[in-house]
């Protein structure tokens, strides 16, 4: 604690005041440095509410080191004044001295000396008066022994401007009591120690309560992305439906199973440059099934398998191009094809993982995003089906209410778009896309005819900005990110599924 | 998916009816569409250009329509108003006949075989007997420009060019002939130029400079000209004054030359089915017969399928339905797309809720399960997890890692927008390094991960690390990466000051 002999005149001071105690006061009358009271201040404030200080700002005037060297010498044309002998003294010789120069033309004002410029040997100088009134000295000392308030606006800013006495703002204190206010001072702790439990004294210490409005001291620990957090939940989730995990580790594909196996045509806009990244090296693969390659070119170009085709003519450079891939998709259709090669047994399968899209970027939009995707092959499977696994799924993310309108994707027929009820927004808002994988794509797999795929997908990143409030897709994900969004991001799901979709 | 824009109040109108935006809403819910945007012409230029330049412009309502992109019935107000009445019961599915002249021969197209140099193919059409207004006039042009920056690719696959028939007179003839040898006026000119100078005339052109391109280095280009010699049109580039149509036109003469012959069928018909409903009769196209795919009864599916535009009757044997494909439906390619329709008209939200029968266990990709497992691991080490781009600069994983890019056996892009996207990662470190020199701001120390992919082409020797402080790791006698302190150089070229260690290491030897 601060000088215990000060904090308990200020509280003595305060116990005899009406109203309250000025520190600049206090100061004066205890004969010591305000910092010193202020100090005092600072210590009871720290040990509740002993007392009660309010901040004030005053302006004194003070003397500067100049003018403090006046005061005890006298002003500098005074001096020039006391040092002149009756014989007079050589101009030159005055000069010579640190006061001569600005106290001879002040003293010349004043019309206290005059100058003989006929002498011989140089301009000689001469008291004109017999006494003088250091006035300049008088007013100092008056500032000096705080009776700065007897002089006058006119002759305190005339010293301010020789530079001998300086305006400060001096910051005090008024000070009133607390609420619990009182002139003993009882210690308080700061923490509990294991001395304290062991002696048991702690029964006696009074501790200094917590400030909770400061914060608290962060924990030095690791943290995971939040992206990769939802990542983890939607993996969960799958995994608990009995759905397989793909392979998706290659982030590059050839446009025949990114594209072509999918019966998108080759003249499709999506497979323009400025949609999709293509690879200048490596650029083509060259290697493919090749009987499922011609029968892939044959539905495209003639139709078959029930179809009528496109009608138009295939070419196996556009498919052999490498390009960066726009859909996850492109790794089930490999996977149905293998599934397709062995006797079918029905299967359930997902992934979650990066595709990449050429297209303009915006607020909400990247050219690298991940996407999810679930994919089921059984007999039969109907519309119906569909609608209830994804049910089921969105179920598990606390989403129950659904509906679905009628969509397009070139490889799905029916095609539906998955609509949950946003409660604070209070309207419908799309949350999936999903369909029956078209017979012209299963069919040249060699999958059996009364087998049928559905599937369904959705960004991993829309659901992860809605659910941590961010707008900007730059703020998630990218070397760009604020590492502090990742240090606080809270857990991604509250035990009872993701409330991603009402927030 | 493409958008079509129509005044509000002329849709209501044609529908009968009019409906509050949120019924209308519904509607496009039901039938497949999306209500985009409700704004005015005003409007739109103000948010385009700026208040001043929207000064007089139309109050008007428009609904902005989105249409799925193999629709192209839809891209007008004429198709939409159809396919919703007839879904709606409000009008009988149309069919559409092809119907000979009153009197004389059907108009002819002769193709030369010049013009398999440049554009092979081309289809026509005569509209008879026509009443335009307009509105009927602007909806026609405004759909040739909807089918020509879609199913066409702006021009490039198929070229519409509509006439007034009665200026001209057939046979026509469709060629292709040197530029310096094709000489017309063309729309909205005065006087006559060559192909040659036009191509010089419209480089300035904001609307026509974008698809001289796909002519304009051909030896010979394609032009059609009528019995008499004139110019119909330049294919894809300008139609002649000639022939221009007008609100007086009576019989429309519409050509399409194209690179595609189905396309060009795909619009040409799409032209005359949409503005069929202004004369006479229209074409046919043809029948499919599929078996009833649904539980419901073969009646109700053919009801169905009729509310579609997708006439249908039962053929009396066993479950079949006969389904008439319209020319409007272009994208009907496979039974699966009638079944589609079907599921349209009865409603999807009225479909019963099934749940596939069979049971499957599930089964993690090895490497994702030891990566989830070692995420948490790294992360309870204090570790804080990044999520960094697999795209960056040539320089990121060469030159600022000390290395020659064609050293690092990267796979490169051939058409990034910006540097940012030159080639993919090979190495997680640029990632990790950037997002340090992007949190500057952060205290120390800063501990960051990933676990990712990165693309390789093969496997290349390193020079990133400091000499005498770096080590190779060894699993069971085989490197499986590195470790060590970052060389000063690599530090700076990421515009960072304190010294950074790292480790980098393949888990997929521990599968």
């Amino acid at each position: 604690m601060a000088d215990t002999g000060v904090v308990e005149a200020l509280l003595l001071g305060l116990e005899k005041a009406e109203d309250g105690v000025d520190s600049l006061e206090l100061s004066s009358s205890l004969g010591v440095e305000h910092q010193v009271v202020v100090g005092a201040v600072k210590s009871l404030q720290s040990v509740g509410e002993v007392i009660s200080a309010e901040q004030r700002s005053s302006k004194h005037w003070q003397l500067t080191e100049e003018g403090v060297e006046i005061s005890e010498l006298g002003s500098h044309e005074a001096r020039v004044f006391e040092c002149i002998p009756v014989e007079g003294l050589l101009q030159s010789e005055l000069m010579k001295l640190p006061f001569g120069k600005i106290g001879f033309t002040k003293a010349m004002s004043n019309k206290w000396i005059r100058v003989d410029k006929t002498s011989e040997g140089g301009p000689l100088i001469f008291r004109s008066v017999q006494t003088i009134v250091d006035q300049v000295r008088e007013k100092l000392l008056n500032v000096l022994n705080g009776k700065d308030a007897e002089l006058e606006e006119k002759e305190k800013s005339e010293l301010k401007k020789r530079r001998l006495l300086s305006e400060v703002t001096v910051k005090s204190y008024w000070i009133t009591k607390g609420s619990s206010f009182s002139t003993t001072i009882t210690k308080q702790e700061t923490e509990l120690t294991p001395e304290m439990i062991v002696s048991g004294n702690w029964k006696d210490n009074k501790f200094k309560p917590y400030n909770f409005e400061a914060m608290g001291v962060p924990l030095d620990c690791g943290h995971l992305h939040p992206l990769m957090k939802v990542r983890t939940q939607f993996r969960q989730i799958f995994l608990e439906m009995g759905f397989t995990e793909m392979p998706t580790n290659n982030f590059i594909e050839s446009s025949f199973w990114n594209f072509d196996s999918l019966f998108q045509p080759q003249q499709h806009p999506a497979r323009d440059q400025h949609d999709t990244f293509f690879l200048s090296d490596p650029a083509l693969t060259l290697d493919f099934p090749q009987d499922y390659l011609q029968r892939v070119k044959k539905v495209h170009t003639e139709g078959g398998f029930g179809s009528q085709g496109y009608k138009y003519e295939w070419k196996v450079e556009e498919a052999q191009k490498n390009i960066l891939r726009t859909h996850t998709t492109a790794v089930s259709a490999r996977m149905l094809y293998k599934l397709a090669q062995q006797k079918f047994t029905p299967v359930k399968y997902f992934s979650i993982d990066r595709v990449f899209r050429n297209e303009t970027l915006d607020a909400t939009h990247l050219a690298e995003f991940h996407q999810i995707e679930g994919v089921v092959a059984d007999y039969d499977l109907t519309l119906g089906d569909l609608m209830g696994v994804l049910h089921q799924f969105f179920t598990k993310l606390g989403i129950t209410k659904l509906r679905f309108k009628p969509a397009y994707n070139p490889y799905t027929e029916p095609s539906m778009e998955v609509f949950s009820y946003h409660e604070g927004l209070e309207k419908w808002v799309e949350v999936g896309n999903s369909g029956v994988f078209r017979p012209e794509m299963l069919l040249p797999m060699g999958l059996p005819e009364d087998v049928s795929v559905i599937a369904w997908g959705l960004s991993l990143e829309r659901p992860t900005m809605i659910k941590y409030g961010i707008n900007n897709i730059r703020e998630l994900v990218g070397h760009k990110v604020n590492l502090q969004m990742v240090y606080d991001g809270p857990i991604s799901s509250d035990g009872r599924g993701l409330p991603l979709f009402t927030a | 998916m493409p958008t079509v824009g129509v005044k509000r109040d002329l849709l209501f109108k044609a529908l009968g009816r009019s409906y509050t935006d949120e019924e209308f809403d519904e509607l496009c819910f039901q039938f497949g569409l999306e209500l985009d945007e409700i704004t005015s012409e005003k409007e739109l230029i103000s948010k385009e250009q700026n208040d001043s330049k929207a000064a007089g412009a139309s109050d008007v309502i428009l609904y902005k329509i989105d249409v799925p992109a193999n629709r192209y019935d839809l891209l007008c107000l004429e198709g939409l108003v159809r396919g919703l009445q007839v879904f709606k019961n409000k009008l009988e599915a149309p069919r559409y006949v092809r119907v000979s002249p009153v009197s004389g021969q059907p108009q002819k197209l002769i193709i030369t075989k010049e013009t398999a140099a440049v554009r092979p193919y081309a289809v026509a059409a005569v509209l008879r007997d026509i009443t335009f207004t307009q509105e009927r006039y602007d909806s026609f042009i405004e759909l040739q420009e909807k089918l020509h920056q879609n199913i066409c690719r702006k021009r490039s696959i198929v070229a519409i060019g509509t006439h007034d028939l009665d200026t001209t007179s057939g046979p026509f003839t469709y060629t292709a002939k040197p530029p310096s040898e094709i000489c017309f006026q063309p729309l909205n000119q005065t006087k006559e130029f060559t192909a040659t100078e036009l191509m010089s005339l419209y480089r300035t052109d904001s609307h026509l400079k974008h698809y001289l391109h796909i002519i304009e280095d051909k030896p010979v280009y394609p032009v059609i000209y009528d019995s008499n010699g004139i110019v119909l049109s330049m294919p894809p580039i300008i139609n002649g004054d000639h022939t221009k149509i007008s609100l007086k036109t009576k019989n429309v003469f519409i050509e399409c030359t194209a690179t595609d012959l189905t396309k060009a069928k795909v619009v040409l018909d799409t032209l005359v089915t949409m503005f069929s409903q202004y004369s006479s009769q229209p074409n046919l196209k043809h029948v499919f017969i599929s078996s009833s795919p649904h539980s419901e009864s073969t009646e109700t599916v053919a009801q169905l399928l009729t509310r579609m535009c997708l006439l249908s009757k039962l053929t009396g044997v066993g479950d079949q339905i006969e389904v008439e494909i319209p020319p409007t439906r272009s994208d009907i390619i496979h039974a699966c797309d009638i079944v589609e329709d079907a599921a349209i008209a009865y409603g999807f939200n009225n479909i019963t809720r099934t749940t596939p029968r069979s049971y499957t266990v599930a089964t993690q990709f090895p490497l994702n399960k030891l990566t989830e497992l070692l995420r948490q691991d790294v992360a309870a080490a204090g570790f804080t997890e990044v999520l960094t781009f697999a795209l960056c600069s040539k320089e990121d994983v060469g030159d600022k890692l000390g290395k020659k890019i064609s050293e690092t056996g990267a796979a490169h892009i051939s058409n990034p927008k910006t540097a940012e996207f030159q080639v993919a990662r090979t190495t997680l470190l640029p990632g990790l390094l950037k997002t340090i020199a992007a949190n500057k701001k952060m205290p120390l120390p800063l501990k960051l991960f990933e676990i990712s992919d990165v693309v390789l082409k093969d496997k290349s020797k390193d020079s990133i690390f400091f000499p005498g402080r770096c080590a190779e790791i060894f699993v069971d006698g085989k490197s499986v990466g590195r470790l060590g302190v970052l060389h000063p150089n690599v530090v700076t070229r990421f515009e960072l000051t304190m010294p950074c260690s790292a480790l980098e290491m393949d888990i997929e030897p521990f599968l």
